[in-house]
């Protein structure tokens, strides 16, 4: 397949299951909520090294927020339920229980619920009160720039980690620029995130390596490098691959925002460097969940 | 189907124990079958006039301040009086909706469990407090007073929301375990004697006894959320927009951890 001069590789990528959650952050203005919500999605690229995938979802306006304050909702993804709660109390007491004006509620229901706020409010040291409103439990911590407010929990849901694809093309700037054109079109996608670094990843890896300790290392395939020294996925003109990582709650919101990736991507067209889209996968080995590159772009916007 | 409506054929001189007319136990019987049920060693058909068939939405029609627990530990449907209401208006009540258009005596809301008391004119004592030998109160659920309450409003109440938009006798919100309690009007003494945890939202500052301290005027985020759930009640504390208050703490003779928070009108 080939859209607008650029080559769609008959491939898939290959993601599995995960377990995640939504925080709507709150703040005096979106400036604090930001800080908050960066703190907290932060060392959170990838579940091999930080425990748990998080990024921000998007903005929310005070109509929007349970407590009519601007704030953002943030998506945190984990391979199991026991880490995500781990992480999650971990990130909300260090991150947004410091932040100043910072306030934390449930973004997602779920019959499945997990700690928000339950066990942060032993901080206020028996000074903390509780509210009970419209069936929902909220924690008042008396804290020093005011009060801490939080929901007592959140919901937690079935998810998908590791959608993803690839960007091949002709140098580093092009590579990047096409990355950066796709994550402004997936960013309007909601229900997903892209955790790495502004949504990018360049250190795509491959499972196992030659040295014992390591479960994961470079996917040598695909680095332009090293094209006479492996079995190279990669033609002669490619100097640059970059990788766009998507977790999502549903199988569905990480086709859509594959598909307006790839589509912005391509509508730069092949002067832009761009060559090929292909994306990582393992043979079918790593997860249940393909995301057909081919039936992903010829399908309608959802 | 018309509501299932009880016309009072005769003024009562009588208290009435009305607790089998709940949409729990009418559910399913004849027009029949109910006007034979004995309230009081009277049958029913004797006292009412009934009509209708809809037994999950009940009208008592000429209600008076004798018809003692209406709404006694019910758990479904609605029911409205036009009218008066006795004592322990919405006893124990589980879920569902009571309306009363008149007054309502003492113990409204008594043991409430869950589901919404609305009461367009006043009430007695110990609304929304706990019946004799229990030590909890009201543990869930809405009142609404558009009118006046007695003394001891909420006292050992557990959990729930009672909005008043009149005034308030004397030890409001006495030994309340927690939950909130709102009040527009003027409040008697001694409010929150033994309090130990919940929220008396006050439009008025009374005067407060010497173990209720003064923690401070400051902005509170969690009251857009409290002001929001108040919306649905169409009430006058839908208008409260302030999220600016004082807040008190007490009561300090039992190292209570409750507030008032008195609605802050400078801002």
């Amino acid at each position: 397949m080939i859209i607008n001069g650029v080559q769609i590789d008959e491939t898939f990528a290959e993601a599995f299951n995960m377990r995640g959650t939504r925080v709507i952050i709150t703040a005096q203005n979106l400036k604090w909520a930001y800080h908050a919500a960066n703190a907290m999605t932060g060392f959170a690229t990838s579940v091999i090294g930080c425990g748990v995938e998080a990024g921000i979802e998007r903005e929310m306006t005070e109509d929007e927020t349970p407590d009519g304050r601007p704030g953002v909702s943030i998506l945190m993804f984990a391979m199991g339920s026991k880490v995500l709660m781990q992480q999650l109390e971990t990130r909300m007491g260090q991150c947004i229980l410091t932040c100043p004006t910072a306030a934390a509620f449930s973004g997602i229901d779920s019959d499945e619920k997990i700690n928000l706020g339950k066990n942060l409010r032993f901080f206020g040291d028996g000074f903390q009160t509780s509210k009970l409103i419209s069936a929902k439990r909220y924690w008042r911590v008396p804290v020093m720039d005011g009060e801490f407010l939080c929901e007592e929990t959140t919901g937690m849901v079935r998810a998908i980690g590791g959608g993803n694809f690839l960007i091949l093309a002709t140098s580093q700037p092009a590579a990047l620029a096409a990355a950066e054109a796709a994550i402004t079109a997936m960013k309007k996608i909601p229900n997903v995130i892209m955790p790495f670094p502004g949504g990018v990843v360049r250190s795509g890896s491959k499972v196992g390596s030659k040295y014992k300790t390591m479960f994961a290392s470079t996917n040598d395939a695909f680095c332009p490098t090293l094209k006479g020294a492996t079995n190279t996925e990669l033609s002669p003109e490619i100097e640059s691959v970059m990788e766009i990582v998507i977790d999502g709650i549903g199988f569905d919101d990480i086709a859509e925002s594959m598909r307006v990736g790839i589509q912005a991507i391509c509508d730069l067209g092949e002067a832009s460097g761009v060559k090929r889209i292909s994306a990582g996968n393992y043979g079918g080995k790593l997860g249940p969940h393909h995301f057909k590159l081919h039936e992903i772009m010829t399908s309608k916007s959802t | 189907m018309t509501e299932l409506t009880f016309t009072l054929k005769q003024p009562l001189t009588h208290s009435l124990d009305c607790a089998q007319l709940t949409p729990d136990f009418l559910k399913g019987l004849s027009i029949s079958q109910i006007g034979a049920i004995k309230l009081s060693n009277q049958l029913v058909s004797e006292l009412f006039e009934i009509t209708g068939d809809d037994a999950e939405n009940i009208v008592f029609k000429n209600s008076s301040q004798f018809f003692d627990n209406v709404g006694k530990n019910m758990t479904l449907g609605s029911i409205t009086l036009e009218g008066d209401a006795g004592a322990y208006l919405g006893f124990g009540l589980k879920n569902g909706t009571i309306h009363c258009n008149g007054n309502a005596q003492a113990f409204a809301a008594c043991n409430m469990v869950s589901g919404l008391l609305k009461i367009d004119g006043n009430t007695g004592d110990f609304l929304g407090g706990a019946s004799s030998g229990l030590r909890k109160g009201m543990r869930g659920g809405t009142v609404i007073i558009k009118g006046n309450a007695g003394d001891r409003v909420g006292d050992q109440m557990r959990r729930g929301l009672i909005l008043i938009e009149g005034n308030v006798g004397n030890y409001c919100a006495s030994r309340m375990i927690a939950g909130t309690i709102g009040v527009l009007g003027n409040v008697g003494e001694y409010a929150c004697f033994n309090m130990k945890r919940g929220t008396l939202l006050l439009a008025k500052r009374p005067k407060l006894h010497a173990t209720i301290q003064d923690c401070g005027t400051h902005t509170l985020p969690f009251l857009n959320l409290m002001f929001k759930s108040f919306k649905p009640f169409n009430t006058q504390f839908s208008n409260i927009e302030t999220k600016r208050v004082q807040r008190f703490v007490g009561d300090a003779v039992c190292s209570g951890n409750g507030e008032i928070l008195l609605i802050s009108h400078s801002s």
